[in-house]
């Protein structure tokens, strides 16, 4: 992605620097859906699942499915994600993954993307 | 003359009229057979390593996103155990699978008994561990992990084979390390070792079986028991041993085996923290604490115990690193691929082949020089078990 015009690396609204840092910072999830869902379908299945089982339906930790997590807020899942279960064995996801991405997670679990994830030959 | 002409023919004849068979017309060993997880296909790979080729894949073997293999006493049958509770026989010389049941909803490992005829089972959900025949996969014996004063059932983990036809497990839940004694098959005795510690997550037996030793998780140490002296109860060793760090995120159960002795040695991963303890095996101290890339997942030492071999957690689940024993230094990284699931030995030690799951490959190094001898393609490869299992205590 460049910036601006060759060489020097400046755009016309002024040094290129803090407009390079505000594309860094932007979430990854706005600049690459596609990809980001694919990335966030397979850390569901194979780093969530590591403890909830790939099909999620439990594990060490309690089943994922959409019928376990039934009359569960949105609000109450985005906080277990984010900050994890202190005490147990839940950690916090939120060193790697962004608001977006728990949204993004959230709203899969709770319509059961988790089921239908795909398993993808190659992927 | 005339006889050989004829059973080279027949022989001939009967493979190429049963297709589908990975078996040659001459009779061959399996102790440079193996299998290959295929996690999220449900197939394991055989693979042979000899030659560090696939000779066929087993299919419908179930969810396998967590399995665990052990060999019969002859070499011949892997016993699968699966996620779902599948156990799946499968016949390493014909390329089938010769028995497959659905024993539980929820299972985390297995274990063959000291005279092959068992095979029990480690169960999340319900709670205990199942026994059942190595030939027929028969029911024999069932053993809820029931405590506590409401009986609830815990999921148990570290499942080994003991030498007196025993089995020994941890109960997660409760804090326990059990003692289930099969001589009397029908009714077995259990011997309850209670409060051995917060949350073992994990458990390995020595390789001269005597000493089970648990990871806990809800506190820093191992639980140790000493099987030539059960009465004694567990010791507590490496208590405390994160005191004062703090603990990070874990996001992967670090995993125990027996490989973890080398030499004098017992090598167990810091659970939270970026290094692994060296314990002495005779005095049970930690000797040193050796600094890594990530969150051990897996510490296994190379059959002759001069090196071992360290896998990681995410986010550093790319790399690998080498620890050389005389030393207690890192002496190498690797980058075998994204997502590395396990490693397993040849017998002697010669290679090591790791499964990268997110590039679709199995990748075999020299482990005298670290170079790459050869990439198999396998999908989502995970656990690598080869047959040489068969005639070890605890595996």
């Amino acid at each position: 992605m460049s910036a601006g015009h060759g060489g020097e690396f400046r755009t016309r609204r002024g040094p290129a620097v803090p407009w390079l840092i505000a594309m860094v910072m932007l979430p990854v999830s706005a600049a690459g859906g596609a990809d980001r869902m694919a990335e966030l379908q397979a850390l569901l299945r194979n780093d969530c699942g590591a403890c909830h089982g790939i099909t999620l339906q439990g594990g060490l930790g309690p089943a994922l499915t959409p019928a376990a997590l039934a009359g569960r807020s949105e609000e109450a899942l985005r906080v277990v994600i984010r900050d994890g279960r202190p005490g147990t064995a839940m950690p916090p996801w939120q060193g790697q993954v962004s608001a977006a991405d728990i949204d993004a997670l959230v709203r899969i679990l709770l319509t059961g993307g988790g089921n239908e994830i795909p398993v993808l030959a190659g992927d | 003359m005339k006889s050989r002409y004829w059973l080279a023919t027949s022989v001939a004849l009967i493979a190429a009229l049963v297709p589908g068979m990975a078996w040659c017309a001459e009779p061959r060993g399996t102790g440079d057979l193996g299998i290959i997880i295929e996690r999220a296909a449900g197939r394991a790979v055989l693979v042979e390593t000899t030659t560090r080729t696939a000779l066929g894949r087993f299919e419908g073997l179930g969810d396998l996103s967590h399995a665990s293999a052990v060999f019969s006493r002859d070499g011949r049958f892997a016993f699968v155990f699966g996620r779902d509770g599948g156990l799946s026989k499968l016949d390493l010389l014909t390329g089938t699978v010769a028995a497959r049941i659905l024993q539980a909803g929820n299972s985390i490992g297995g274990a063959i008994s000291q005279d092959g005829r068992l095979v029990a089972v480690s169960n999340y959900e319900p709670g205990g561990v199942r026994v059942f025949d190595s030939n027929s996969l028969a029911p024999v014996a069932d053993i809820p992990a029931a405590w506590g004063v409401d009986g609830k059932r815990s999921r148990v983990v570290g499942l080994v084979d003991a030498p007196g036809q025993r089995f020994v497990f941890s109960l997660f839940d409760a804090g326990e390390i059990w003692i289930a004694d099969l001589n009397n098959e029908i009714s077995p005795a259990i011997r309850r070792v209670p409060d051995i510690g917060r949350e073992p997550y994990d458990a390995l037996i020595t390789p001269d079986a005597r000493y089970y030793v648990a990871g806990l998780f809800g506190e820093d140490g191992l639980a140790l028991l000493d099987l030539w002296a059960p009465d004694q109860g567990v010791r507590r060793v490496l208590a405390d041993y994160g005191r004062g760090e703090e603990r990070l995120p874990v996001y992967k159960m670090p995993h125990l085996e027996g490989w973890a002795a080398a030499g004098d040695y017992l090598f167990v991963p810091g659970v939270g923290h970026h290094y692994v303890l060296a314990v002495d095996r005779r005095t049970w101290q930690e000797v040193a604490r050796i600094p890594v890339h990530g969150q051990p997942v897996f510490a296994m030492a190379r059959p002759d115990g001069r090196q071992v071999w360290v896998n990681f957690a995410l986010p550093d689940s790319g790399v690998v690193q080498v620890i050389d024993v005389a030393t207690l230094q890192v002496v190498q990284q690797l980058g075998p691929g994204r997502a590395v699931l396990h490693m397993e030995f040849t017998p002697r030690g010669e290679e090591v082949w790791i499964s990268a799951r997110d590039d679709n490959r199995v990748v075999v190094y020299d482990t005298g020089n670290f170079k790459p001898m050869a990439e198999l393609s396998v999908e989502q490869p995970s656990g690598i078990f080869f047959s040489a299992r068969a005639n070890r205590m605890g595996m």
